[in-house]
């Protein structure tokens, strides 16, 4: 426990600390797994950790360092992994029910490239089920608490993984990205959560919510973490078909290069006018985002206004898409080949039985509201003209980049809110307005803290957005950002 | 898109979803509102514009045609709720009247 600072736990800091040899990775492993028995308790970011495992793992590591052989620079580095992510051997409950006896048979390709590079899966982290939620109240296991202030949720549906990284319980986390899942809870935590052009980093393993939405990314205490996770998953995969035939990212150069050159220096960022117009924005999330600008400015990039008109729309399409699609993906769900079956009558009924018991409150209402806009008669009024709106929102997104090389929004209207503050769903669906845009359009975005609100002392988050495959660029002035304007380093849970 | 009273029964139905009786009106409200809140959508006019069903679209990706071994079963069927002899999956009877074995 002594050798091991977690006030500054890191992706970057872990690997350094190993190749000194300040600890071993099974010290790390075992000092984690005490700090997580010791307060998680209060947070549960954690499902279940397999101990044996990873302090296996962890093991086979220091063998590999010990004959001078480590895989990579980040061998013996644990990355916590949220429950809809297969692990080989490992629960994918996706937070629910129905999937709850299920162990992984293989491992999700983004796993087995971390593994191939050393890196440890270590446990897995709560969520709203089936990803389907802003502040992970949404769990069949219960819900997860921020640790910047536990009365208060994590954001969702990477709730688990948000607050397993601002809590410092682990280095860095995966989650997935629907419509925020990632970037939203990185905002409420204080954390860096990355959502990767589509196609950047394969689906294969990752249990299919919205198939054209859903993309895998890290959250990480800061974005030099982050670019190293993201690099370390991304890449082509003959397994996704919707995979793009690219080598992995090479994001780590660009923001160690921060540390001598200012990227935002000359460069061109975009206020969209419909972000910000929008109402609902609190007066401390205001106030952050205008220090921000403020701020770049001085850094030297050029800030302008820009219109995205379609925006008002993004949440209406993305409604009748990601929930369409959901209910074709979550068919498979019925008790039959894996997952706890309720017996019925008949076959008929152990489908109505196993899934009627198996989901919960919200996946129930996300089906029906898809199956419906699916159904006859009602395909071409909701379905295609989603489909199409959705277009238009794309063009809108190839239109600004013409003129600017970024985008600067809020990530969410307010900090953190409290348990149960939100009940209504399509309120709830409201407040995602600023991170739904990018999964329908398809190009990369990161939330990064931008600021303190005053009044609660809770971090705001500011999301950049950047181009398709344009992720180097996009960290790298989230680390000019962060270098030159704030960084938030929460103490340990708990400390 | 002017109805915005569904049928929750119907597409529960349609859905395979027990849902509570006790649930379906306030699950028909829920709903109501937001298929009321995406009729916004007719605003827009989209005459002339091309649905998108992927961000980044790709067509036709292939492989090509190689045998190569199959996920191993017993690890396929380790999930399964019930099996026969760890070979099968057992499923509920399909066809009534029959007697089931």
């Amino acid at each position: 426990m002594a050798n091991v600072d977690f006030a500054t736990l890191g992706v970057v800091s872990c690997a350094e600390a190993l190749a000194q040899k300040k600890y071993s990775s099974r010290e790390l492993v075992s000092a984690m797994l005490e700090n997580i028995r010791r307060s998680d308790g209060r947070i549960h970011a954690f499902l279940n950790v397999d101990e044996n495992a990873a302090l296996a793992a962890a093991d086979a590591s220091d063998a590999r360092r010990a004959a001078g052989a480590p895989l990579s620079d980040f061998d013996g580095v644990p990355i916590g992994v949220k429950d809809n992510i297969s692990v080989e051997g490992e629960t994918l409950s996706c937070a629910g029910k129905i999937l709850a006896p299920v162990r992984s048979p293989y491992d999700a390709t983004a796993i087995t490239r971390l593994k191939s590079q050393g890196f440890i899966p270590f446990g897995r982290l709560n969520m709203d089920e089936f990803a389907m939620g802003s502040s992970c109240e949404n769990s069949a296991f219960g819900p997860t608490a921020n640790p910047l202030d536990v009365g208060r949720v994590p954001g969702g549906s990477s709730g688990g993984s948000a607050a397993a990284v601002a809590a410092k319980f682990v280095p860095a986390a995966l989650g997935s990205d629907t419509g925020g899942s990632i970037r939203q809870p990185a905002a409420f935590c204080g954390a860096v959560g990355l959502k990767p052009t589509y196609g950047r980093v394969s689906r294969s393993g990752l249990v299919a919510f919205a198939s054209s939405l859903d993309q895998i990314g890290p959250l990480a205490p800061c974005v030099e973490d982050a670019a190293a996770v993201f690099d370390a998953i991304s890449g082509h995969d003959p397994l996704d078909c919707t995979s793009l035939e690219l080598p992995g990212a090479k994001t780590l150069a660009a923001v160690r290069a921060v540390a001598r050159t200012n990227p935002l220096s000359g460069m061109k960022i975009g206020l969209p006018g419909e972000y910000f117009g929008a109402g609902g924005i609190s007066s401390g999330v205001a106030k952050v985002m205008d220090d921000a600008v403020a701020a770049l400015r001085k850094l030297g990039a050029d800030v302008v206004e820009v219109s995205l008109p379609h925006t008002e729309y993004a949440v209406a399409v993305y409604y009748i898409v990601a929930t369409a699609e959901a209910s074709a993906n979550l068919a498979r769900f019925d008790g039959i080949r894996y997952g706890d079956r309720k017996k019925g009558a008949d076959l008929v009924d152990t489908y109505f039985k196993s899934r009627g018991e198996g989901f919960g409150a919200e996946v129930k209402r996300r089906i029906l509201l898809g199956t419906y806009v699916l159904s006859s008669g009602y395909y071409d009024a909701y379905y295609l003209k989603a489909q199409k709106v959705r277009t238009l929102i794309r063009r809108d997104f190839e239109e600004v980049f013409r003129k600017c090389d970024l985008l600067l929004t809020p990530v969410t209207p307010d900090v953190a809110f409290r348990f149960g503050e939100k009940s209504d769903p399509l309120q709830m669906y409201l407040s995602d307005i600023f991170t739904i845009a990018l999964n329908l359009a398809g190009n990369c975005g990161v939330s990064i803290p931008g600021g303190v609100d005053a009044e609660t002392d809770l971090p705001v988050g500011i999301q950049l957005i950047a181009p398709d495959l344009a992720e180097d660029r996009l960290l790298a002035a989230a680390a000019a950002y962060e270098k030159n304007v704030f960084s938030f380093r929460p103490a340990p849970f708990g400390c | 898109m002017a109805d915005t009273s569904i049928d929750v029964a119907y597409v529960a139905q349609l859905a395979r979803l027990e849902i509570d009786p006790a649930q379906t009106e306030k699950l028909r409200r829920e709903l109501g509102d937001i298929v009321s809140y995406i009729a916004k959508l007719d605003e827009v006019d989209v005459s002339g514009v091309e649905p998108t069903v992927h961000a980044l679209s790709r067509s036709n990706v292939w492989r090509e045609d190689v045998a190569k071994d199959s996920f191993p079963r017993e690890k396929m069927l380790a999930n399964a709720p019930e099996t026969i002899g760890g070979d099968l999956i057992k499923v509920p009877q399909v066809l009534p009247g029959e007697g089931s074995n």
